[in-house]
């Protein structure tokens, strides 16, 4: 770029894409890093150290089911939210096999939730979204009778949009509902009515390798996968104390700040809409009024998604794209596709707690001219 | 598709083109047929069969449907509204 043709060093980049992951919080890595040195024993052990993981253990679920509106003894810490979604979803699925086997789900549910319902070997069934990503209701309902278990997400991934979980959950008649909240946890607080439920800590600026698995008191749920014998037999593998305990302290920051910094992202995603829409052959999609607060799509005709991303990073910006050339699938984003939105040249931007007003405006500043120059490239 | 085939003005052979060059052929050659007219895109890029409706959309066209061309390739059908 013209920094580099000038010999100025290049600005640090301006990250856009904390729906992806967002930077470890603060308060996360002072609690992280204590707990390194204290929560190193096995909390199954009876010797001091052993307690005093089992404790800090502990003391994470306590803090973790206060944030997300649960009981502690609904709160399992697994592998990721990858292992969340698939725990809970199958665990569900496991525990009906007698009443049924089919999985219905949205049509723009995580690939977690695909992969997961694909490897059952049993039908799974999507039900349709409108234009906004938001799941046509009725469909649903029609497909669930007779349902092992139904999975519908708190918010849409890549668009942002909420789907009626709770509205969706009175409706089942005895079905159990597993819903996939990791692009909305500890942002937003979680709808009522599923079953089982999971989460993800980098999406709220705790560490990697920390998900969240919620199974609601009373409700059927048999382990999918080989048992262990460890403090929570909804999980398995020796439990990571120190980062449970950062995503305990991120989500309780979190939570604290949400009210404000929700509105600030809302208010910016707003901006942008405006003024992407502003730009010539532009499909700004998702729900504009019932979405998450801190995440926006949009797609360009004509543009190819890969191209745009890598002119916004060589122009300091890190956004992520649903386009089939960014995917390592080559196929286009199956939720951009079942909202009949454009495939192509698709950006999702998404705020963080460090994100500016100033970084906002500087994306908005570039963006114009930077996909004026791709379709000029290709004499559009 | 429909019983009645659409009569095809103009067909754009996009086989092997990726995604978003069947898009950009479609742009450029929608001018080379008369409104109300048929133009057919034959592409072999998985994204074309969401993205010729959503173009369509975007830029005030019809979506006939698809069908596909004599090697059994894909085929998409826009009518040009304006």
């Amino acid at each position: 770029m013209t920094n580099a043709a000038q010999g100025s060093p290049t600005p640090p980049p301006r990250y856009l894409d904390a729906a992806s992951s967002e930077p470890l919080h603060p308060a996360a890595r002072e609690t992280l890093l204590a707990a390194l040195d204290q929560g190193y024993g096995d909390p199954r052990r009876l010797h001091r150290p052993g307690r005093s993981a089992r404790l800090l253990l502990d003391n994470a679920r306590a803090v973790v089911a206060e944030g997300l509106g649960v009981r502690p003894d609904e709160v399992t810490f697994t592998a990721s939210g990858t292992d969340a979604v698939h725990r809970g979803l199958l665990g569900l699925h496991r525990a009906r096999a007698r009443v049924g086997r089919r999985i219905v789900h949205t049509a723009v549910e995580h690939s977690a939730v695909l992969h997961a319902a694909a490897w059952t070997g049993d039908d799974h069934d999507a039900a349709p979204v409108d234009a906004h990503g938001r799941v046509l209701v009725p469909e649903l309902l029609a497909r669930a009778d007779g349902a092992a278990v139904v999975a519908v997400q708190a918010a849409n991934h890549e668009v942002g949009t909420t789907q009626p979980v709770s509205e969706i959950a009175d409706r089942l008649d005895g079905v159990p509902l597993f819903m996939d909240a990791c692009a909305s946890a500890g942002r937003t607080p979680l709808p009522h009515g599923w079953s089982a439920a999971a989460a993800s800590a980098h999406k709220w600026g705790g560490p990697a390798g920390v998900g969240v698995l919620l199974v609601r008191k009373g409700v059927r749920w048999s382990s999918p996968f080989p048992r262990d014998d460890r403090v929570d037999d909804r999980t398995s593998g020796f439990e990571n104390v120190p980062a449970a305990l950062g995503a305990a302290a991120a989500l309780q920051a979190v939570v604290a700040e949400r009210a404000s910094l929700n509105a600030r992202h809302a208010a910016l995603v707003d901006r942008v809409r405006a003024s992407v829409a502003r730009i010539p052959d532009t499909d700004v999609v998702g729900d504009p009024v019932d979405r998450l607060p801190h995440l926006v799509t949009f797609s360009f005709l004509y543009v190819d998604g890969e191209a745009l991303v890598h002119a916004l990073d060589r122009r300091g910006f890190g956004i992520a794209s649903g386009s089939a050339c960014t995917a390592s699938t080559l196929a286009p984003s199956h939720v951009l596709a079942a909202m009949g939105a454009l495939t192509h040249g698709n950006v999702r931007l998404s705020l963080g707690r460090n994100t500016t007003e100033a970084d906002v405006d500087a994306f908005l500043e570039v963006l114009p001219s930077t996909v004026a120059d791709l379709r000029a490239d290709v004499g559009l | 598709m429909t019983s009645r085939p659409e009569e095809v003005a103009l067909e754009l052979d996009c086989r092997a083109m990726m995604c978003p060059l069947p898009i950009i052929e479609l742009a450029r050659h929608a001018g080379d047929i008369a409104v109300g007219h048929v133009l057919a895109v034959v592409a072999t890029d998985v994204a074309a069969r969401h993205d010729v409706p959503a173009w369509c959309r975007m830029r005030g066209h019809e979506y006939v449907g698809e069908d596909v061309a004599t090697d059994g390739a894909p085929r998409f059908l826009v009518r040009r509204a304006v």
